[in-house]
């Protein structure tokens, strides 16, 4: 699946298209198909969401949402060396899949 | 130390202001994402893997405690209580939000600290030795000339929009605590026949292709100092590659020209600037000075009691000989091992900036190696300092060891990174330190970067190491013989790479090679350059 | 084509100078060393200034492009004419942005064109960011350590 992501401009946080607004949470990603460049465009130009873009990524069964490159599956939780400063959502999913 | 007058104070505080209605303007939609990008870059504000990050500037390492203490504060209120300490004696803070970014600018200000020309393409804050002002071996102390050269490359108007970014060392000794000639200007101050003056070296750095600055003039006397920098700094603005950017750094200009083809045209930019006159004012030079002139020294004892031999070992190693010999300058290791090498929390900070005002006279200096230093401590001093280090966790014997790793913040921070270099670091020291090899190993300087462009110096390094993407994994190369000091090498490629714990059990063997043959008194690097690469390729992969 | 080049001067946003603007063509650095009669030229970040310097007598403008903002060889391309002694009309053209302003200013620029009109308060703003300045340049604006050493 296609998915959506970039960082908040005010804050820089990562976030994730939801299909309605940008989510802190990678498994709220939803595929866009080729609605990619038009949200894109849109979003960004109403600044709320910072430099986006679109990437490949899967989704299983339980509904977790994995991007296919090793950098945005970092972005999704945080430091790998600083776990304690993760994504909340690291807590359901675990680490085990980023790296 | 230096002190700001009214103008550096008003420069400083005029561009907080600017930055906040680049920030204003940004947030409004006055400015697009790629307009904002260079200015905020100018303000040392990058967008990384997870936020934006603040790189606030440290110029020549140099800082006191008030300093130190609202930089921890910075940690705490805009941050995530730490911050990480570079290679180019800068700290960064990992967590800034933009809306957060001016009022963090202005509180640094109350300091005389700022983020400027931290990024972008210009003239970057300029490093020195981090013994500067201590060290028994100097000449003069280079951070007057530093300074000076702080000032003027400050909102230069015509080198803001370089080709690529410029990095300027200066060192004032025949010891290269600096990696001054992998810079784009390294400076040496020498003196000869009683006159100050300036060796320029140009077209220095790392990256994706290294190389080793060559000697561009060998004196320059020191009244026209700037006129030359100038000179060369032009010459670079206006012939530096902008067709490519992995190609528009100096020393590739150097390198295509040819060092004569670019002394040539710096010698006829010089000789003209001079008749522009572009010098600061002689009195500017001695002015500078004067806050730097060394601090009341007073006579001690010049040995410790060994009789604790944990604390004997801290000083043998972490410790480093000062001009005046009742003192030393105490390096405080930020590498404990399994740590994540340069970063230090909120409350250490405050504890470096307390034992600075008790016992180094109110001086800190950060050191291109991720640690930090205290420059001038009574040896009397040497056990109360080093017991309330060890109490924050920051009294590690490793000063040089193969646990005193630089790496780059790499994937976990990165957005250029294609593999992790501080799990590395973490496991690498972590694994020496349970097997006691550290001390047995000596002086051994492993470097890692997390991508090609080597911030983590792994060109460098004795052992380096760089991270590389391998069809979506992390892949990590191993070279060998590099050195920043001042017998500057750079460090050759083994073979192919190895995944994480490849290059772990990899590390092992090179040092196994190194023990088994290793003369008397060799390091490591004294070795691998006796008997070269072969030795090692075979314990890799034969 | 190659000759009918510059700005027109009502697409001068910013002015310092009381002359009147030249209003015709600029042409190339080429062209302008090859006819006796240009008096308005045009630089491109390629060119090297210094081939005008036998012709500033006869120069009332010359334009300075900025094709992207990121491209700092107009910055020196105005400081050496200046420093040559060049007193015409020196305006910057093209991507010129608000934050360059003030460094354009100080390297000799007078007036500016800019592709996209600037907000007029961001502007003077920008103008009149620096009171002091560390560097001479070709504004001749006395440096703050002229002022610490003034007697």
């Amino acid at each position: 699946m296609k998915i959506l992501t970039g960082n908040d401009l005010r804050s820089g946080a990562v976030t994730w298209w939801n299909g309605t607004g940008w989510s802190l949470f990678v498994d709220d990603a939803v595929d866009v198909g080729d609605e990619a460049e038009e949200i894109l465009a849109r979003e960004e130009a109403a600044r709320r969401v910072n430099v986006p873009y679109a990437i490949e990524a899967t989704i299983d069964a339980a509904g977790h949402v994995r991007p296919a490159h090793i950098k945005d599956r970092v972005r999704a939780l945080g430091p790998t060396v600083r776990r304690d400063l993760g994504v909340p959502t690291a807590n359901k999913t675990g680490w085990d899949w980023v790296i | 130390m230096y002190r700001y007058d009214q103008y550096d104070q008003a420069m400083v505080d005029a561009r907080v202001e600017e930055f906040r209605d680049q920030a204003r303007r940004r947030l409004e939609g006055k400015l697009t994402e790629d307009q904002f990008k260079p200015l905020r870059l100018m303000n040392g504000l990058y967008l990384q893997l997870h936020a934006y990050m603040l790189r606030v500037a440290i110029p020549y390492g140099t800082l006191d405690a008030r300093q130190m203490e609202i930089l921890a504060d910075i940690a705490d209120k805009y941050d995530r209580g730490y911050g990480h300490f570079t290679t180019r004696q800068n700290i960064q803070y990992n967590w800034i939000k933009l809306e957060d970014c001016a009022d963090a600018l202005a509180d640094l200000a109350t300091v005389e600290m700022h983020a400027i020309q931290t990024s972008g393409n210009c003239i970057r804050n300029i490093s020195s030795d981090h013994f500067a002002g201590a060290a028994a071996d100097e000449v003069v102390d280079p951070r007057p000339y530093a300074e000076l050269m702080r000032q003027w490359s400050s909102f230069h108007p015509e080198f803001t929009y370089l080709p690529r970014k410029f990095k300027i060392a200066v060192i004032a000794s025949e010891k290269d605590r600096a990696a001054m000639r992998l810079h784009d200007i390294g400076v040496r101050i020498v003196a000869r026949d009683g006159e100050v003056g300036a060796q320029f070296y140009a077209g220095g750095g790392m990256g994706r292709t290294p190389m080793i600055a060559p000697l561009i003039r060998d004196f320059v006397p020191i009244d026209q100092f700037i006129t030359y920098a100038e000179a060369c700094l032009r010459v670079y603005n206006r012939y530096g590659r902008r067709d490519n950017k992995y190609k528009a750094r100096i020393k590739i200009l150097v390198h295509e020209l040819g060092a004569a083809e670019y002394i040539r045209q710096v010698e006829e930019e010089f000789a003209h600037l001079l008749s522009v006159g572009v010098e600061p004012p002689r009195e500017e030079l001695a002015r500078i000075t004067a806050y730097f002139a060394p601090p009341a020294f007073v006579d001690g004892p010049k040995t410790v009691d060994r009789s604790d031999p944990d604390f004997a070992l801290w000083v043998d190693r972490n410790t480093h000989r000062h001009k005046h010999d009742a003192y030393v300058s105490a390096v405080i290791s930020l590498k404990p091992a399994g740590g994540i090498p340069g970063d230090a929390t909120s409350e250490q900070m405050r504890v470096v900036a307390r034992l600075a005002r008790e016992y180094s006279f109110d001086e800190l200096r950060v050191m291109h190696t991720q640690n930090l230093l205290l420059p001038h401590v009574r040896i009397a001093d040497l056990h109360a300092v080093w017991t309330a280090l060890d109490e924050a966790g920051l009294g590690a014997p490793n000063m040089d060891t193969i646990e005193d790793i630089i790496a780059c913040p790499g994937l976990d921070y990165c957005s250029l990174a294609n593999a992790r270099s501080i799990p590395l670091a973490q496991r690498i020291s972590e694994r020496f330190a349970e097997t006691g090899r550290t001390e047995v190993v000596g002086e051994l300087k492993l470097k890692i970067s997390g991508c090609i462009n080597a911030c983590g110096h792994h060109h460098a390094g004795h052992i380096g190491i760089l991270g590389v993407d391998k069809k979506g994994t992390e892949n990590y190369q191993i070279s060998l013989g590099g050195s920043e000091a001042e017998d500057v090498s750079l460090a050759k490629i083994t073979g192919p790479g190895f995944d994480e714990d490849g290059v772990i059990a990899a590390v092992e063997k090179v040092t196994d090679i190194y023990l088994a043959t290793r003369a008397d008194g060799e390091r490591f690097l004294d070795t691998y350059r006796r008997i070269g690469m072969e030795p090692f390729k075979e314990a890799l992969y034969g | 084509m190659a000759d009918n080049l510059g700005t027109s001067p009502d697409e001068v946003q910013f002015r310092f100078r009381d002359d009147e603007p030249v209003d015709h063509a600029a042409v190339t650095v080429d062209s302008c060393c090859d006819q006796t009669n240009a008096t308005a030229v045009r630089i491109e970040p390629g060119d090297d200034a210094r081939v005008l310097l036998p012709f500033l007598d006869r120069l009332a403008l010359v334009e300075v492009n900025f094709p992207s903002f990121g491209d700092g060889r107009g910055y020196s391309a105005a400081r050496i004419l200046r420093e040559a002694g060049y007193a015409g009309e020196l305006r910057a053209v093209g991507a010129v942005l608000i934050d360059q302003l003030s460094h354009m200013r100080r390297c000799g620029f007078d007036s500016f064109a800019p592709d996209k009109r600037l907000d007029e308060e961001d502007a003077a703003r920008a103008f009149a960011t620096w009171e002091n300045v560390y560097q001479r340049a070709a504004d001749a604006r006395r440096t703050i350590a002229d002022k610490r050493h003034e007697a």
